[in-house]
C-alpha cells in the first residue's frame, strides 16, 4: 500500500508517495529528492554526518523514518545559504579551518545551528564540546570545531543586535 | 530491514488492538528500533506508530509536587523542562548523559524504557543469543564480556539494560502507567524490567498490545532534589553507554541522612535499587565511611559473569562517590559534562 506524506524541506513544500514504508528520511533527501548534502556515514546513528533540522530540532535522519513524518518540516545544509551569502555557521567553518576531508562537515553545521537555537551552551567551550559530541570526526577537526562554534554564535548575536 | 506494514492509529484504543496482533511493535521515535531492525535483529511484520498519539506529550506537575511524564515527551524537552530538573534533578542529568543531543531531541520516554540491550552478540546475527532465539545459547559466555553484568545475572543471560533514565526513576519509586487490552494499569519502575532467568527474552511485564503511557514521580521523590546525582563511568568522556553508572539521593535533617535512595545502572538486566544500602545510611552523617559501607552493601549479592570483577569494585566506588557527591548539594546548574566521574569531590586537593 502507497504511502502518501507531505514535507516541507527547505521551505518548499514536496508531496512524496512511499511505495515501501522502509524509507528513511536520510534515504529520501538523498536518493528520491536528489539533496546529497546529508551524509550517510555509519546509517546507526553513532556519528551524526546525517543531522538536519526536523521541525527545527537537530536529529539523525538515519534513523527517522520519512513514514512517520507527514507534515514535518526539514532543512539540509543545501538549505543554509541565503542569496549567496553563506550562513554565519557555514562561514564560521571555514573561517577556523573546521574541516579536512569535509564528510562530517554538513552534519556538523546542522549540530551546531541545531545547539545554538537549544541555547544551553553559551560561551562555555567544554559545553560546546559535550554539545557536539554527537559528531565524530574522524579527521579531528574538534579544535577548529569548537572555535568555528563559539565564534558563529558570538557573529549571531551580533547580528541580532544590530537587527 | 524486513518488508513491514506501516499503521497510524489515532486513538490509544486502535493503537493497543493494532499492537496485539502477532508480530507487530509499537514504533515510537524509532532511534533503537530502526537501529535493530538495520541488522535484522527484529523483524516485525507490522510497526504501529504510537508517535502521534494525542495527549501522551505532555508533562505535568502536579499540586503536591508530583510530575506526571507523557510516553511521547522527548527525552532532551523532559531534561531541559525547568520545573521538572529543579524538583528532579538526578534524572535530568542521567538524561543528558545518555546518547547525544541529536538522539535526545528525537527519543522518548517510552522509548527509553522499552530500549534493547546493548549485547554485541544480541546484534551478531551470527552469534548465538538466547534473548534474540530461545534456547539458542549465549556466546557472551566466554567471549568478550567485560561489560557484562554482575548482578542479577543468570546462566542463559548475562546481558545488561543500557537506560540511564531508568536508574534514577527505579531510586525515586517512580511509577509506569500503561494501558493494554485488559484496561489501564500501573507498575512500579522498580518491577517493571525483568531479570533474564531462564526466560532472557521476556524483558518486561508487558503483555502484547500494552502501551506505556505515562511515568510518574511521587511528590516524595521531589524532597530530594537538594541532594540529588547520578555518576555515570564511560569508555570516553562523551556519547557512550555506561560502564557502571549510579544515582544517588539524600534527605538530610540535622546534617544526619533521614532518607537515601541508590539505584545502579550497568550492572544487570535491570535499573538495580540498593534497599538495604539505603536503610544502613539511615540516621549517619553523610561521610566518606558511611557511603563507603553502604556501597559495599549495594554489591553485596555481586559476581562476575565473565571477564568483569572490576566492575564490582567499580560500581562500589561509584555509589560511594555518587553518595558524597549528592551529599555536597545538588549544583545550581548541572556541570557542563553531566554525571562524569571525573568532577573533583568537594574539599578534595586538585593534584598537581
Ligand atoms: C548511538 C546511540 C547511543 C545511545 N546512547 C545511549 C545512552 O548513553 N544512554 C541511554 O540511556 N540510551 C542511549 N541510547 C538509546 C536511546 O536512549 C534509545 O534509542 C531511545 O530512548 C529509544 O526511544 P525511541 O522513542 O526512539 O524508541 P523506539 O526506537 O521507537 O522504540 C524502542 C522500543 O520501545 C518500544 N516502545 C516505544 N514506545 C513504547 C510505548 N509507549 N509503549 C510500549 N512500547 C514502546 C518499541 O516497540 C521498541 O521495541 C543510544 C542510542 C543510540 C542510537
Ligand atoms: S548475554 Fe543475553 S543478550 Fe547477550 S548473547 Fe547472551 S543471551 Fe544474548
Amino acid at each position: 500500500m502507497t504511502l502518501s506524506i507531505s514535507l516541507t524541506v527547505n521551505g518548499t513544500v514536496q508531496a512524496v508517495a512511499l511505495e515501501d514504508p522502509r524509507v528513511t528520511l536520510l534515504d529520501l533527501l538523498r536518493e528520491r529528492l536528489h539533496l546529497t548534502g546529508t551524509k550517510k556515514g555509519c546509517d546507526r546513528g553513532q556519528c551524526g554526518a546525517c543531522t538536519v533540522l526536523l521541525d527545527g530540532r537537530r536529529t539523525n535522519a538515519c534513523l527517522v523514518l520519512a513514514a512517520a513524518q507527514d507534515g514535518a518540516s526539514v532543512t539540509t545544509i543545501e538549505g543554509l545559504a541565503e542569496g549567496g551569502q553563506l550562513h554565519p555557521v557555514q562561514q564560521a567553518f571555514i573561517d577556523h579551518d573546521a574541516l579536512q576531508c569535509g564528510f562530517c562537515t554538513p552534519g556538523q553545521i546542522m549540530s551546531a545551528i541545531g545547539l545554538l537555537a537549544e541555547g544551553q551552551a553559551g560561551d562555555d567551550p567544554e559545553r560546546v564540546r559535550e554539545g557536539m559530541s554527537g559528531n565524530l570526526c574522524r579527521c579531528g577537526a574538534y579544535a577548529g570545531i569548537t572555535e568555528a562554534v563559539l565564534d558563529a554564535q558570538a557573529r549571531l548575536a551580533a547580528r541580532e543586535d544590530a537587527a | 530491514m524486513n518488508r513491514f506494514e506501516f499503521l497510524r492509529p489515532t486513538t490509544i484504543a486502535e493503537a493497543v488492538a493494532a499492537g496485539a496482533r502477532p508480530g507487530a511493535a509499537y514504533h515510537a521515535a524509532g532511534t533503537n528500533l530502526l537501529d535493530l531492525m538495520k541488522g535484522g535483529v527484529m523483524r516485525p511484520g507490522t510497526l504501529v506508530d504510537v508517535g502521534r498519539l494525542p495527549g501522551l506529550d505532555r508533562i505535568e506537575h502536579a499540586a503536591d509536587g508530583g510530575v506526571r511524564i507523557g510516553a511521547l515527551v522527548r527525552n532532551a524537552d523532559l531534561a531541559h523542562d525547568p520545573g521538572f530538573a529543579a524538583r528532579f534533578p538526578a534524572v535530568a542529568e542521567a538524561l543528558l548523559s545518555g546518547a547525544s543531543a541529536q538522539l535526545r531531541n528525537a527519543a522518548t520516554v517510552g522509548g527509553n524504557l522499552l530500549q534493547r540491550t546493548r549485547c554485541g552478540y544480541f546484534y551478531d546475527l551470527a552469534s548465538a543469543c538466547n534473548k534474540r532465539t530461545p534456547g539458542a545459547g549465549c556466546d557472551a559466555r566466554g567471549g568478550e564480556n567485560r561489560l557484562h553484568a554482575v548482578l542479577g545475572w543468570s546462566e542463559a543471560c548475562i546481558a545488561t539494560h543500557p537506560s540511564d533514565f531508568c536508574v534514577p526513576l527505579a531510586a525515586l519509586d517512580a511509577v509506569v502507567e500503561i494501558i493494554g487490552r485488559d484496561g489501564a494499569r500501573e507498575v512500579p519502575l522498580a518491577d517493571f524490567h525483568r531479570l533474564p532467568g531462564e526466560a532472557p527474552e521476556r524483558e518486561t511485564v508487558l503483555a502484547p498490545g500494552d502501551l506505556v503511557v505515562a511515568v510518574r514521580l511521587p511528590a516524595e521523590a521531589a524532597g530530594f532534589a537538594a541532594h540529588a546525582r547520578y555518576l555515570k563511568v564511560r569508555e570516553r568522556t562523551s556519547y557512550a553507554f555506561a560502564v557502571v553508572s549510579a544515582a544517588a539521593a539524600l534527605r538530610l535533617e540535622d546534617g544526619r541522612i533521614a532518607a537515601a535512595r541508590i539505584a545502579l545502572g550497568g550492572v544487570a538486566l535491570k535499573p538495580w535499587r540498593a534497599r538495604a544500602a539505603e536503610a544502613a545510611l539511615v540516621g549517619r552523617a553523610p561521610a566518606e565511611a558511611a557511603c563507603r559501607e553502604a556501597a559495599a552493601l549495594a554489591l553485596a549479592d555481586a559476581a562476575p559473569s565473565g571477564d568483569n570483577a572490576f566492575k564490582i569494585e567499580l560500581a562500589r566506588r561509584i555509589v560511594a562517590r555518587a553518595l558524597l557527591l549528592a551529599a555536597a548539594g545538588t549544583p545550581g546548574r548541572l556541570p557542563a559534562l553531566p554525571a562524569s566521574p571525573f568532577a573533583a569531590l568537594p574539599g578534595a586537593q586538585a593534584h598537581v
